[in-house]
């Protein structure tokens, strides 16, 4: 297929391709200027569409970042169970699983591998599982960030950095043990 | 505490914020890195945290870990490189880049790698070399990937990097080798000098691959039986970076590739993952065919699996190489086209690219059914690419006229809506050419049009068709199909529905009115009827629509001696085009060619009838109409012993010059000879001034004037008018064909 084939067909697919606002611009000139591997952003969230956690690997404006985050919740949220666990939004690629009731959102992009990287939210979760007992959202919730400082263990500026669960798992107990005990984490009131 | 509504929210979230910024205000105290962690949350829920910037700045500083911590993470999430505050914590992350404790070192080497901005990179990318020379092994698997961001961000220091990257492929720990792998696959993506060189390292990364797929179990890095497939994944896509268009490189990876292929188990994922990577590879070097094959019928072995996921990518990989690859591809068709049924609509769009790109001269009917069949239930968005891609193939492969035409009509049935512009006319012109379905043909839309009049594409072929053959088909006979016994009043009713109706387009009247207009000459008893139709519209408020039934009506009153011969039977259209048609370059040309001696209304006849008419044009009187196609000099008028011609010179893809020239043959001059043009509204006119105002006697010497075109828009019928007061008070009208302008 052409690449005008393209073009001209992208606008009917998908309205939300239609670049309306200058924000949607800054976005994609921001994307164009990488090699076409990387994972850009992780998103986690209820299936209510709170966030519970986000970690960006890309430079962008908070304005931006909400504005991807509501439109990506809202896409993945209106899939269907059966459906793919793959789908093309803007230039990237987005990856994502269910687990219980939150959902696991990676955009990678062109080059990147798709079956890989659920490999990776996979581990990511067993991560979470192991260090929390049987994990559930109220533990993401209470502990954000906990989940936050397993998530730095194992991928760093987006790619993974250790390979061996029982390697990430050994240094994050190593790090929580150099917590001051005065500074131990109280529950986060729930909003 | 729980809030119940957004409001209830947004005020716990206030006063909780102004507790925190209350905090922050006091000096140290022990719940400094709680706070924090509080209105991280709080950030996280979508509130501003901005007034926390510097609480990370300040906590990042801190000798306690915790606040480290909690600040560093802080700074992540608060402080992108766009806020000015982010180059405060340079010196913190240097400084800890260099402590005793690893885990210090770490909080800095992931925050760098994260959030760190080209001026920060360029300032610590002497100590991440450091790390990655002499650190242990946790610290140098972080250094190559905070690398990796830094070459990102700043491309030149890649070099800084590449001699502490070959080295640390040798390392044992996988988490460094992985680290290395991604880094030099960084520097080789960005610098081909540095791909030349790293090239040499292919052995030892078979050499490593081999490890991990022939080593026995390795429980720390085993995943459902495949040993790392993570760092296996990044190895092979490193080689496949490395083997592009070198056969050597390719050569020395062959053996590898057959075996990883071949031995990795594909029941989970975490296998395929592996052969997707693996086939990624061959796919792309300069494998063996043996190789291809195999990697091929890894791909075909995908398609069939449950996992729709498998099967998706699958697909996209197929589409990558069914130009190179077509025969291979066209094994798997039966299954590709399966998966138009798909529910994922993802899937579904996987599925018709491949499809339309497997579409042969073998296979067209087939194809064609399931094409079909697949527009009347894709998905809205898929319409318009489908419809696309139908018209295409039909036009490569059609194996008659009449599958042809039937295929068409079908898609503009089904997806009216959604086809391009151009298959009007194309679809019409399609239709003149295949003089023997003419009956057929009209059968057949007049038979759509009392079934639906919504769908604009088809109603407007359908006027055309009924208006230049609707003698067949109150002929009641036809030999391909079924006739209608249909009356004069019958056929003028469907018409004028259309002419009426509230669903018709501006341009669907137009073709409407216009063949009405023609049946005049085609039918004997009604044509009473007909001049009321065209006598009402000559009021239309669509001022288009007035103008053509105020022409119309003078061709009854003024011109009925030559109302047969304007609106006879078109001629076939020539049509000067390089075969490709809706959705790819269009470069046919739509002028009306001249015939050498052809009597005016003859020319007049065949602009009206044009299939290409837009609206825009405006009709002229036809004594005077003048109408030619782009040739090198012709004459556009000649009266009364003047003579104006007119020549072109194409200066650009829109822009042309054209060269007017005048003579006056007559025994006295003219004096005050000026010319004026006019041109569609997206044209751009620049006329130059003329050499002269006067024509001297008997062609003593010329007058010329230069006119500048340009055509950005490529309007369809770029045409210019000429005015001028000796020609007798009507314009020259003068048209481009679009290959010229």
């Amino acid at each position: 297929m052409s690449i005008s084939e393209t073009d001209r067909g992208l606008h009917r697919w998908s309205p939300h391709l239609a670049c309306s606002s200058a924000g949607d611009f800054e976005m994609v000139a921001a994307v164009a200027a990488r090699s076409g591997e990387q994972m850009q952003f992780m998103l986690l969230f209820s299936r209510q569409g709170k966030l519970r956690l986000q970690k960006w690997y890309v430079p962008l404006s908070d304005k931006e970042k909400k504005k991807i985050t509501r439109e990506l919740v809202q896409t993945v949220l209106a899939r269907k169970p059966k459906m793919c666990s793959f789908l093309e939004w803007r230039d990237l690629k987005i990856v994502y699983k269910r687990y219980a009731s939150l959902y696991f959102c990676c955009a990678i992009e062109d080059q990147d591998n798709e079956l890989i990287t659920l490999e990776i939210i996979h581990r990511y979760v067993e991560l979470l599982d192991k260090y929390f007992g049987s994990v559930c959202e109220l533990d993401i919730i209470f502990n954000f960030e906990k989940a936050y400082f397993i998530l730095d263990e194992f991928l760093l500026g987006g790619e993974a950095q250790e390979t061996s669960k029982k390697n990430v798992l050994k240094a994050i107990e190593q790090a929580d043990l150099l917590q001051e005990p005065r500074h131990e984490y109280f529950n986060v009131p729930v909003y | 505490m729980s809030a119940r509504t957004q409001c209830e929210e947004r005020g716990v979230i206030q006063r909780e914020c102004a507790a925190i910024r209350a905090q922050f205000r006091q000096a140290d105290n022990g719940g400094r890195s709680h706070n924090l962690a509080k209105l991280l949350y709080v950030h996280m829920l979508g509130y501003p945290a901005h007034f926390g910037q510097m609480e990370c700045v300040r906590m990042i500083a801190s000798p306690r870990y915790s606040e480290k911590r909690v600040g560093y993470l802080g700074a992540m999430m608060l402080l992108d490189e766009k806020q000015d505050a982010s180059l405060l914590i340079t010196n913190s992350i240097k400084n800890d880049l260099s402590n005793s404790n690893q885990y210090i070192q770490s909080l800095a080497l992931c925050t760098l790698a994260c959030m760190g901005s080209a001026e920060m990179c360029r300032d610590l990318a002497p100590e991440i070399d450091r790390l990655l020379r002499a650190s242990n092994s946790y610290i140098k698997k972080k250094a190559a990937l905070c690398a990796v961001h830094i070459v990102r961000k700043v491309h030149d220091l890649g070099e800084l990097f590449t001699k502490a990257a070959r080295s640390l492929l040798t390392e044992k720990n996988h988490g460094v080798v992985h680290g290395a792998v991604v880094l030099i696959t960084e520097l080789c993506e960005r610098n081909s000098e540095t791909l030349e060189r790293f090239r040499k390292t292919v052995p030892d990364l078979v050499q490593i691959m081999k490890g991990l797929v022939i080593s026995g179990y390795s429980p720390d890095h085993d995943v459902a039986g495949i040993s790392d497939p993570f760092l296996q994944v990044r190895i092979l896509r490193l080689l496949r970076i490395l083997g592009r268009n070198n056969e050597g490189a390719s050569d020395a990876m062959n053996d590898l590739l057959a075996q990883v292929a071949t031995n990795t188990d594909s029941t989970k994922t975490v296998g395929n993952a592996v052969l997707y990577e693996t086939v990624l590879t061959v796919l792309d070097i300069k494998s063996e065919s043996g190789l291809r094959v195999l990697a091929v019928n890894i791909l075909g072995r995908f398609l069939l699996n449950n996992d729709r996921n498998i099967r998706y990518i699958a697909m996209t990989s197929l589409q990558k190489i069914v130009g190179t690859d077509h025969n291979a591809v066209q094994r798997h068709r039966g299954t590709i086209v399966d998966c138009l049924k798909d529910q994922d609509a993802s899937v579904k769009r996987r599925a018709l690219d491949l499809s339309l790109a497997l579409v042969s001269a073998s296979n067209i009917r087939s194809m064609m059914k399931e094409l079909l069949s697949f527009l009347s239930s894709c998905p809205p968005e898929l319409r318009s690419q489908t419809a696309s891609g139908i018209f295409n193939a039909a036009e490569r492969y059609a194996p008659s006229q009449r599958w042809h035409i039937d295929t068409i009509l079908h898609v503009l049935t089904t997806a009216g809506g959604d086809v391009r512009d151009e298959t009007v006319p194309n679809l019409i012109q399609l239709i003149t050419n295949t003089s023997e379905l003419h009956c057929y043909t009209v059968h057949k839309l007049y038979r759509a049009l009392l079934s639906d009049i919504s769908q604009q594409p088809l109603v407007q072929v359908a006027c055309w068709c009924i208006g230049e053959y609707g003698d067949l088909l109150l002929r009641g006979e036809c030999q391909e199909t079924e006739p209608v016994q249909v009356t004069e009043d019958d056929v003028l009713d469907v018409l004028e529905t259309v002419l009426q109706s509230h669903m018709s387009f501006p341009s669907t009247r137009g073709f409407a009115l216009t063949a009405t207009m023609k049946l005049s000459t085609r039918i004997t008893e009604n044509v009473d009827r007909i001049r009321s139709i065209v006598s009402i519209y000559g009021s239309c408020i669509d001022v288009e629509l007035q103008q053509r039934a105020v022409e119309y009506n003078a061709l009854f009153k003024k011109y009925d001696h030559m109302r047969a011969a304007v609106l006879e039977r078109m001629p076939v259209i020539e049509k000067n085009s390089q075969g490709h048609i809706n959705g790819e370059t269009i470069k046919e040309s739509q002028t009306v060619k001249v015939k050498p001696g052809e009597p005016q209304h003859l020319l007049f006849k065949r602009l009206m009838h044009s299939p290409w008419l837009n609206t825009d044009l405006k009709l002229m009187q036809p004594s005077t109409l003048s109408v030619f196609s782009v040739v090198a000099t012709v004459t556009v008028y000649e009266k009364d012993g003047v003579t104006v011609t007119l020549s072109c010179e194409k200066q650009s893809d829109s822009g042309l010059t054209v060269t007017l020239t005048a003579s006056n043959s007559t025994e006295s001059d003219i004096r005050g000879f000026t010319l004026q043009a006019a041109v569609p509204k997206s044209v751009q006119l620049h006329m130059k001034a003329p050499s002269g105002d006067s024509l001297p006697a008997r062609g003593a010497a010329k007058v010329t004037q230069m006119v500048v075109l340009n055509n950005p828009n490529k309007v369809q019928l770029a045409y210019l008018q000429l005015v001028s007061e000796v020609f007798d008070l009507s314009p020259i009208f003068y048209s481009f064909g679009s290959q010229n302008i």
